[in-house]
């Protein structure tokens, strides 16, 4: 055992930019995934609706942790090769944030007026078109603070990534928390990092809605 | 040589994944419990506590919901103990999940409360019923009305949420898991199977919810 020195704070500082990598990484594959399940959740073709409704619940009624575990830990097994630590997380909370976004976005197409289709459609627009120009310009706007809320909870999630040994924020505070035995303020440390980054985006998304719906009372 | 997937291998640990899908039930019932309590408690000390109240919840809720679940497990568990608070990992557990699903059915109450027509207050007032009297038996049924959609799927996310807890060697299900994948080395079978059952068990949950939510409040929509 030795004391808490400075140079733990900056172990710990530094490996929020796992952190950080995790939560872009998982961000940008999941949001592919999410226009994917949005455009199939609000489809005419009803087997397509079906199809990601289920990716949908499968994802959000099993842990993170357990899917976390089945690609780390099962899926070599299964296939037969290495996969390393850091591609499992960022597929375990890739399919996560697909599922949530692709939920909450599908959400936000569905509060788009059924007129906007209809009047897309008169003018002679293609389905297509009327999705592109006229739909999603719309839904967009009303997606991004749901959208950033989100990104709070994504954030959060990376913090499982220390269990598969991961040396994010998470982890580095464990690290640190077993050299030192100095739980209680290293782990403090570790929960202010995340605060710090989880704060300022959580009050953004409320601004962000106050601002929409200021928008729409006028 | 390829793998060859045997579900059959888990059949002795069916007694093992039993057991631990009883204890994690159990933990997320109590937490669940523990949280709306709290949920309830913040959502009113919000609304009508004095100004030191309300800020303390307000930290409280913020801190609570800007943190991970895991750092605050580890926190309240490991943590603790240097406050002369040492807590067995069972009831750290329990303690934590319920706070963090606290922190977010203050928010679920509290916009329940707001979201009741400030007439039927008043109404309730005029009828010469005290203020604690108005918040049991006028606005918190239609309240809980209001909010009854995310009520349950923060009980949703509260279930799902307990597979953190064998983190710090509580014997919930993740922790029969490991157990049975150190002893047979099935990692793909096993966490396949917990999966599923945490599939299941978050069916009849929902299913459960939509019962109690239709027989309180009839058919969503109409009245």
């Amino acid at each position: 055992m030795r004391g808490l020195s400075v140079a733990d704070f900056w172990l710990i500082l530094g490996s929020i930019r796992w952190t950080v990598a995790l939560a872009v990484s998982a961000l940008a594959i999941g949001s592919v995934i999410a226009l994917v399940i949005a455009v199939a959740r609000t489809s005419r073709l009803p087997w397509l609706r079906l199809l990601a409704r289920v990716y949908i619940e499968l994802v959000q009624g099993t842990p993170l942790l357990g899917v976390l575990f089945l690609l780390y830990f099962g899926a070599p097994m299964l296939l037969g090769i290495e996969v390393n630590a850091f591609t499992a997380a960022v597929v375990a909370f890739s399919l996560s944030a697909g599922a949530f976004l692709g939920d909450i976005w599908r959400g936000s197409i569905e509060s788009v007026a059924p007129g906007q289709w209809e009047a897309g459609a008169c003018v002679g627009l293609r389905r297509i078109q009327v999705m592109r120009y006229v739909v999603w310009p719309q839904a967009a706007r009303v997606a991004i603070a749901p959208t950033v809320s989100y990104l709070v909870q994504l954030i959060k999630n990376t913090s499982l990534a220390a269990l598969v040994g991961i040396v994010e924020l998470t982890r580095s505070g464990q690290v640190v928390a077993g050299s030192t035995l100095a739980h209680l303020p290293v782990f403090c440390a570790v929960a202010v990092c995340y605060f710090v980054i989880c704060y300022p985006l959580a009050r953004l998304a409320l601004s962000i809605e106050g601002r929409m719906h200021a928008a729409r009372a006028h | 040589m390829a793998y060859q997937v045997q579900f059959e291998a888990l059949t002795p640990y069916v007694g093992e994944l039993a057991q631990g899908l009883l204890h994690t039930l159990a933990y997320a019932a109590s937490s669940i419990v523990l949280g709306m309590a709290i949920g309830i408690g913040g959502a009113i000390a919000l609304l009508y506590g004095g100004k030191l109240l309300r800020g303390v919840t307000r930290v409280y809720v913020e801190f609570f919901r800007n943190t991970p679940a895991l750092v605050q497990l580890f926190l309240i568990y490991f943590g603790l103990p240097a406050l002369g608070l040492r807590l067995d990992a069972p009831l750290a557990g329990v303690i934590s999940l319920a706070l963090y699903c606290g922190a977010y059915m203050v928010e679920v109450f509290r916009s329940g409360l707001l979201s009741v027509p400030r007439g039927i207050a008043e109404a309730g007032a005029a009828l010469g019923l005290r203020h604690r009297q108005v918040l049991m038996y006028v606005l918190f049924v239609p309240a809980l009305r209001n909010v009854f959609p995310a009520l349950s799927s923060q009980m949703v996310l509260t279930l799902i949420g307990t597979s953190l807890i064998s983190q710090i060697g509580v014997e919930d299900i993740f922790h029969a898991g490991s157990f049975i994948d150190s002893r047979t080395f099935r990692s793909f079978e096993v966490y396949v199977v917990i999966c599923a059952m945490y599939f299941v068990v978050v069916q009849m949950l929902r299913i459960a919810l939509g019962f109690v939510q239709r027989r309180l409040f009839g058919e969503p929509g109409g009245r």
